[in-house]
């Protein structure tokens, strides 16, 4: 059959108009790599020669190395928060089932939609009542806070695929909640487990609104300087943490896509044995 | 279910709904009360969002940038969804990983990214002034346009994602049928297909809406003080002038704003689904 040129005209147009937007999103993030390497000493693709001066300047200068460290200090420490209790959640409301559990769950959900500046303007009131402002306890509870709705979501659609009965020839065999939960559920939801780390880390390692308002002096966290460095002159430095986080990003999603794939490898191999 | 086995699993529930309870709702709920209390009880301080001339205009530059950021973010959305649909496996994964590497992408790195590009010594005006093509260096950030285009930025995967999970349900063979039928392809799309994509547009729209309405880094770093979205200013209106009540005030209003949207969206389609679309 021949092809109707209008759907070919349509496709074409269809493909290029994807491909514009996708251009568009892509390709601000990509200039920032070559900038990073310039030899100038303001923000501009490299002149004359590649140079890493500013990735010198990053692994020099004690408050990049510090902002650093305070990031990550934060972001492992209300990750394992939000895994224990977003998990715990999800498991509990998974096995109640009920309505009110599922309440609990939509509940549960609440920093996803609150704006961003509203909660930050909320914890930095509550926070100085109870005396934990630009503390790390302060920062890491405000972080899990936010993180742990992520966890539940990626948890909670992991226990949709997992077998109720798996958990109760646990208890049959003698199995108590805490032996069940740590040898049976988790391991099997581990994909989801995983990905709700991702998600609190990510969250957590990049938040700046609470931060801006919770913390001062004592603790500087690393989207503080960058958003310092954007609005005082445009550090140059800013562009090779840019491409240093780009690289982390893009490991972080392929390993991402690579848990994904394996947990649907999983499934199939699952329905081929069992024929659910 | 046993009732003792129950209680165990409410147990595992409570630490993460107590936890919520006292350091998140809490916090809230004190914030809707300063707001009717602070300096003195009553509705005063939300007087000033019928009074007061800079607090419309506020107002009304926010609800403008969000319609505006909106409308390009959906159409561009749905051009990219509607091709992930069409296209084979193997593009498709490219284009989800555009998509994927954008919506993980610090949002900070991705607003240095654009000041850089647009500022007034720029990548884009150094490029056109060297090519010859402009004199004097346009003005990109700074203003609605720098903001807009930042945001859209943002929100992009935010819409593609709902709207393609809306077209992956929708039956190919309806589309072959109306062709079959005698409508041309232009036909086929418009009275079929846009159609049967309404909850995805309508999910996106909403989506997209509501995260604009909230949104402080984007427009504080492309606006460059220039473009105050509302926000800014609650941070400004708290920082400079410590009025907890107008600040509280107008937080309050944006939380209320945000639960409107979504409690109309609810009617349309399934808010979890949404949200677990991420």
């Amino acid at each position: 059959m021949k092809k109707d040129p209008r759907v070919v005209f349509g496709r074409c147009m269809m493909l290029g108009l994807a491909w514009t937007v996708l251009a568009f999103l892509v390709v601000p993030m990509a200039i920032v790599v070559p900038v990073s390497f310039t030899d100038q000493y303001f923000l501009s693709l490299p002149k004359e020669g590649l140079s890493l001066q500013h990735y010198a300047a990053f692994f020099e200068k004690d408050i990049w190395i510090s902002a650093t460290l305070d990031s990550l200090i934060v972001a492992i420490a209300s990750t394992i928060c939000a895994l224990f209790l977003g998990t715990l959640c999800a498991i509990g409301c998974w096995r109640l089932a009920s309505n009110r559990a599922e309440m609990v769950r939509t509940f549960m959900l609440t920093p996803i939609i609150v704006p961003t500046i509203v909660q930050a303007l909320a914890m930095y009131r509550f926070w100085i009542d109870l005396g934990i402002m630009d503390t790390y306890f302060g920062l890491i509870l405000a972080h899990t806070l936010i993180a742990v709705p992520y966890v539940v979501v990626t948890v909670s659609s992991s226990l949709a695929n997992f077998d109720v009965r798996l958990e109760q020839a646990s208890r049959n065999l003698g199995g108590s909640t805490s032996q069940t939960i740590r040898w049976v559920i988790v391991p099997s939801i581990m994909p989801g487990i995983l990905s709700g780390a991702l998600f609190a880390f990510t969250i957590s390692f990049d938040e700046i609104v609470v931060a801006l308002f919770i913390t001062s002096r004592n603790v500087y966290t690393l989207p503080k300087r960058i958003w310092d460095g954007i609005q005082d002159h445009l550090d140059p430095t800013i562009a090779s943490i840019a491409t240093m986080l780009i690289a982390i990003t893009l490991a972080l999603l392929l390993t991402e896509l690579w848990a994904r794939q394996r947990q649907r490898a999983k499934r199939t191999a699952r329905i081929d044995i069992g024929g659910e | 279910m046993h009732a003792s086995l129950s209680r165990v699993y409410w147990l595992l529930i409570a630490p993460a709904v107590l936890l919520m309870l006292v350091f998140y709702i809490y916090p809230l709920v004190q914030v809707l009360w300063i707001s009717v209390t602070d300096p003195v009880p009553g509705f005063g301080n939300y007087m000033e969002l019928i009074d007061r001339p800079l607090i419309h205009r506020i107002w009304i530059t926010t609800l403008r940038i969000c319609v505006i950021t909106t409308s390009i973010t959906v159409i561009a959305g749905y051009a990219v969804a509607y091709a992930m649909a069409q296209v084979g496996e193997r593009q498709r994964t490219w284009m989800m990983f555009c998509l994927l590497l954008t919506f993980w992408l610090s949002v900070l790195i991705r607003a240095f990214a654009w000041v850089m590009l647009l500022r007034t010594q720029g990548i884009v005006n150094t490029g056109l002034q060297e090519m010859g093509l402009i004199d004097e260096p346009l003005r990109l950030v700074r203003n609605e346009f720098g903001v807009i285009v930042g945001m859209v930025h943002f929100m992009l995967p935010l819409a593609v994602l709902p709207i393609y999970s809306n077209m992956t349900g929708i039956e190919a063979r309806l589309v072959s049928a109306a062709r079959g039928l005698g409508a041309s392809p232009f036909e086929a799309f418009f009275n079929i297909y846009l159609p049967l994509s309404k909850p995805g547009i309508i999910a996106a729209t909403i989506l997209v809406f509501v995260f604009s309405l909230g949104f402080f880094i984007t427009p504080a770093l492309l606006g460059g003080g220039k473009v105050v979205m509302i926000s800014e200013y609650i941070q400004v209106s708290f920082e400079e002038t410590l009025r907890w009540g107008q600040a509280t005030m107008l937080a309050s209003t944006l939380l209320f704003s945000v639960l409107l949207s979504l409690a109309l969206v609810a009617r349309f389609v399934d808010l979890k689904k949404v949200f677990g679309a991420r």
